[in-house]
């Protein structure tokens, strides 16, 4: 027993060994930069706030009052100098952080398409970016490749090296997009649209989440993130679209569909509402999610094409979804 | 007839709702038994039930702040036991149907009914005492605001047994509060219960106001006001700033579960993106208005045990200035993740890093305090050493979120968490817990024991490290709030962990218990080592309140002092009491009044009818209340004279305690 408590200073490391710290140790430029900013600013602020600790215990020891030989100035209560320095360290030190404020906040902003340089760095500078459009819903997340024509439920796959534009809306309450070792989370909200602009650097399954409270099935509004390298996620795409994966859908997303999968699940008092599994649509209709955010506008969006509010329209939409519904089947 | 209230909204077959209520009603019932048997409902309601004297209000409102303190830290307990259990298949024993209610009901207990009554409560006691005045500027007002604040915790406690709470976190965040995704009545309970108490907050906010700018004693100028008085001072002016936007803000949301309107839906042209403006608008000014005082009272604490002037009296007060003005320009830093763009999001961060300068500014001047001082280490100094460093490590994980950069990645997360439990907990608490130990034996004339108090001390300081510590971990880990259960096998160690810190926290708080409850039972025996005879109890009292008797005598100065400059009390003894050249005086002071109590009972009827739709019942109350004003308006029998003969006896009697006091050191 004895042994085991000497090793009780070193547990914290112990319990640290073999895990991931995800936002410590992030798979993308993005949630890089999270990183150094927070690890940047956290050794700053050390320098002021172990002093600080360490003066504090100190005169607390010094000047108690059983220590009679210490110096006791009962009147003392001003002095320029220490107010200088009190005034001045902790302008000096936020001055410089709010310097890397101001960089990091224009440089890494969710909004900005990926800077040149950072995709240099990355080596995607030529890769052409992914458009990904994101539908938080009660309580799963939906995904739709509107470039490949294809969705999925639950799962998120991606390439690696590749800028991935996100956008992201809500068909319910608000919630929050957020893979954590990619970095940045955005708000997802009803009747808009949000962005992000990520990167994954290295295949591999990375957990997704909601980050903000949205109901009693919040706590399994969980995705899988697989990136996987460029011709892999070529296949994936194909394996999606031809249905042969295990979590193929018999039918195609469309309006006609959507309602059924964006049903909540039963909600009862005594339990948990059942996760969603995961679901691959081989086939999904283009403007699926301009309609969910137009749903909440009186029919209104704003067009991605040129920025200019449009009406969709219901009646050509829904034929249209009834003809590509013909063909899927 | 009873609106949507059935028997099936009575949660019966709930077995930790049963077994609470059952424990409730025997612990009510033993306390109402107790005051029957040994006769004191009569005192009760004249002393204390009808009071107007700002004393014994104050005392009330620090009473409600400690129940609810077991409350919310009972809500607490669940939360960290919950999720300890809850990992890899195991649901714990709270669904997210109570789960969800117990972080809304801990957080909206913590801050409205905890920490802001006992804010007030220390308000209500200790300014008056401390610019030398003999009440409030408003008395009865005073006590309205009391029962405002009850109200609303008692809404709050009742919607445990009737019907449910809100269950979407202390902010009620629409689109989720609005009646499409929460046709109960939870969300309702928390609307009436927040309104009501925040209508009590605003008037005292009005009250003190007035009481500081017009009621300082002959001569005290205004950089002569204690420090307390001046950060309370500017927690009163972050009030009547910002608690209207609250108000405005939750009556618009009540306008949509009630009529049907669209300021906060998903459609009809609703925006979640103006609520989250107008609540952090109200709401980050609001963790100013709880650290201020705080400030105030370690300021007070850390000048009497040092045996010093608190060290830059003039910076304390223009970095709390800065603060106050800083305070109400930051509300965006809780969602930089919303979308703004840049610009907004740079201007907001940088404002929230600079709020960091005069907060260090603060804790520079405590340590300079100490330094060069003899400093004596008894209960309410250690809270003080505990706060210095919890605060600076809470201070810079606050600096750090302020960085959107970091803050995207850590918003939401239990970092966050972590973070304002640091400060909240460091800060705000350890703050207000010092002052009821720094206090006590002002208002009750003898001393709360340092045992316990030290004890206390220990398990809050180590409990509080074990339990948040953890959190601060897992969130770096990608751990969010608000989980219900979770499978990630890197969190599990850490919430076990937290959850043992909980228990070291319990320990804490039952100390704290067992403090009040000595304290009674050396009041009972008249423990003669506990009694402050001189009214300087720590005997290096620096302020006005000290110089009078413990306890404080319900006129509170016999004479209105005459203030010679900082520290008054301090001076006096140094260069020696001034003979009182005028004679006593009959004192006027105002009478105790029922209708305080009345509009409280009123105003419940109308909050538990708008909640459950008895639209009969609400009109009543408003009736009542109204009536209750129009009859305090008409009537002129407020007030009465304090006879000399008993000012004089108790002045005498004083004197008497002081030279005995005295002849036996």
């Amino acid at each position: 027993m004895k042994r085991l408590w000497r090793l009780f200073p070193a547990l914290p490391a112990l319990m640290l060994s073999g895990c991931t710290v995800d936002l410590l140790q992030p798979d993308g430029p993005i949630g890089e930069g999270n990183r150094d900013m927070m690890v940047l600013e956290f050794a700053i602020m050390m320098c002021v706030v172990v002093p600080t600790c360490i003066a504090t215990l100190f005169f607390a020891w010094k000047y108690r009052a059983s220590n009679t030989k210490a110096e006791y100035r009962p009147n003392w209560s001003h002095s320029n100098a220490v107010e200088v320095f009190i005034w001045g360290m902790p302008i000096a030190i936020i001055a410089v952080l709010s310097g890397f404020n101001y960089w990091s906040t224009h440089y890494y902003d969710p909004y900005r398409s990926l800077p040149k340089d950072m995709l240099v760095r990355e080596h995607a500078e030529n890769t052409k970016p992914l458009t990904i459009e994101v539908v938080a819903i009660d309580w799963k997340w939906l995904f739709i490749y509107p470039e490949q024509g294809i969705a999925t439920i639950n799962e998120l796959d991606v390439p690696t090296k590749t800028p991935l534009n996100l956008h992201i809306t809500s068909d319910s309450v608000m919630t929050s997009f957020f893979i954590p070792q990619l970095g940045s989370q955005i708000y997802s909200m009803a009747g808009m649209e949000t962005q992000l602009h990520l990167l994954a650097r290295n295949p591999g399954v990375l957990r997704g989440e909601a980050a903000q409270y949205s109901g009693p099935g919040f706590s399994d509004m969980k995705f899988k993130t697989i990136a996987l390298p460029q011709e892999q996620f070529q296949s994936w795409v194909e394996n999606v679209r031809n249905g042969s994966s295990q979590f193929a859908s018999h039918e195609p997303l469309n309006l006609q569909t959507y309602p059924k999968y964006a049903k909540p699940p039963v909600v009862r008092e005594s339990v948990a509402p059942t996760p969603s599994p995961v679901i691959y649509f081989g086939e999904a209709q283009s403007d699926l999610f301009q309609h969910i955010i137009a749903k909440y506008n009186n029919g209104m969006v704003r067009s991605i094409n040129n920025g200019k509010i449009m009406r969709m329209d219901m009646h050509a939409a829904s034929n249209g979804a009834a003809s590509s519904s013909d063909t899927g089947m | 007839m009873l609106g949507k209230l059935t028997l099936s909204s009575i949660p019966y077959d709930v077995p930790i709702l049963v077994g609470t209520f059952i424990g409730v009603a025997v612990i009510g019932i033993a306390v109402l038994a107790a005051i029957t048997y040994f006769r004191k409902w009569g005192y009760l309601w004249r002393e204390w039930l009808t009071t107007v004297d700002h004393k014994k209000l104050g005392v009330m409102y620090i009473v409600l702040a400690i129940v609810m303190l077991l409350r919310g830290f009972a809500d607490a307990f669940m939360m960290r036991t919950q999720l300890a259990l809850s990992y890899a298949g195991n649901p714990g024993y709270l669904p997210p149907h109570h789960y969800d209610q117990v972080f809304s009901a801990h957080g909206t207990i913590m801050i409205f009914f905890m920490a802001m009554a006992f804010m007030t409560g220390l308000f209500n006691f200790v300014i008056p005492l401390q610019i030398g005045a003999r009440d409030v500027a408003f008395p009865f007002l005073n006590s309205v605001s009391f029962y405002m604040t009850l109200v609303g915790a008692v809404l709050i406690n009742v919607s445990l047994f009737i019907g449910e709470f809100s269950n979407v976190g202390w902010l009620g965040y629409p689109p989720i509060s609005e009646l499409q995704f929460n046709p109960g009545v939870g969300v309702d309970y928390y609307i009436w219960a927040v309104q009501i108490s925040g209508v009590g907050t605003l008037l005292t906010g009005v009250n003190f106001f007035t009481t500081i700018v017009k009621m300082r004693a002959p001569g005290m100028k205004w950089m002569q006001m204690p420090v307390f008085t001046w950060t309370s001072f500017y927690a009163i002016v972050m009030i009547l700033l910002t608690f209207p936007v609250l108000t405005v803000t939750i009556a618009l949301l009540s306008l949509d579960r009630y009529l049907g309107m669209h300021f906060f839906t998903n459609d009809g042209g609703g925006s979640v993106m103006l609520y989250l403006n107008l609540i952090w608008s109200w709401g980050h000014p609001e963790v100013y208005i709880l650290i201020l005082p705080a400030f105030g009272v370690f300021s007070e604490i850390a000048a009497t045990f040092s045996g010093k002037p608190l060290f830059g009296y003039k910076t304390m007060v223009y970095a709390s200035g800065v603060i106050t003005l800083l305070g109400c320009l930051v509300w965006v830093h809780h969602f930089f993740t919303m979308g703004a763009g840049a610009d907004v999001n740079t201007f907001f961060g940088i404002m929230t890093m600079f709020i960091a300068v005069p907060t260090g500014v603060k804790i520079f001047n405590w340590l300079f305090t100490m330094y060069k001082g003899r400093v004596r280490f008894e209960g309410p100094m250690n809270w003080i050493v505990g706060f210095m460093i919890t605060f600076s490590i809470g201070g810079m994980t606050g600096v750090m979120m302020a960085m959107p950069a970091a803050d995207w990645v850590l918003h939401n997360s239990l970092f966050l968490v972590a973070h304002f439990h640091n400060v909240i907990i460091g800060g705000v608490f350890f703050g207000y817990i010092a002052g009821m130990n720094y206090w006590f034996p002002k208002v009750f004339g003898y001393k709360l024991r340092d045992s316990w108090g030290k004890w206390a001390f220990r398990c809050w300081f180590v409990g509080f490290y074990l339990s948040f510590i953890p959190l601060y971990i897992v969130g770096l880990e990608g751990m969010t709030r608000r989980l219900n259960h979770y499978d990630n096998p890197n969190w599990h160690p850490w919430l076990l962990v937290a959850c043992v810190g909980v228990f070291v926290l319990a320990v804490g708080v039952a100390c704290q218990v067992g403090q009040l409850i000595c304290a009674i039972i050396d009041a009972v025996h008249q423990k003669r080592d506990a009694l402050d005879a001189t009214g300087d109890n720590w005997g290096s009292g620096r302020t006005l309140e000290w110089s009078i008797p413990s306890p404080v005598p319900h006129y509170n100065f016999a004479r209105l002092p005459t203030v010679r400059g900082l520290d008054t009390f301090h001076i006096e003894k140094e260069l020696g009491r001034p003979t009182p050249v005028e004679s006593l005086k009959p004192i006027h002071m105002p009478k105790y009044s029922v209708l305080g109590p009345v509009i409280g009972v009123f105003t419940f009827l109308f909050g538990f009818a708008m909640v459950w739709h008895i639209w009969w019942m609400a009109i009543i109350g408003l009736l009542g209340v109204f009536a209750a004003m129009v009859i305090r308006s008409a009537d002129l029998d407020i007030d009465f004279y304090v006879p000399v003969e008993e000012v004089r006896a108790d002045e005498e009697a004083f004197a008497k305690r002081i030279s005995a006091a005295q002849a036996a050191e």
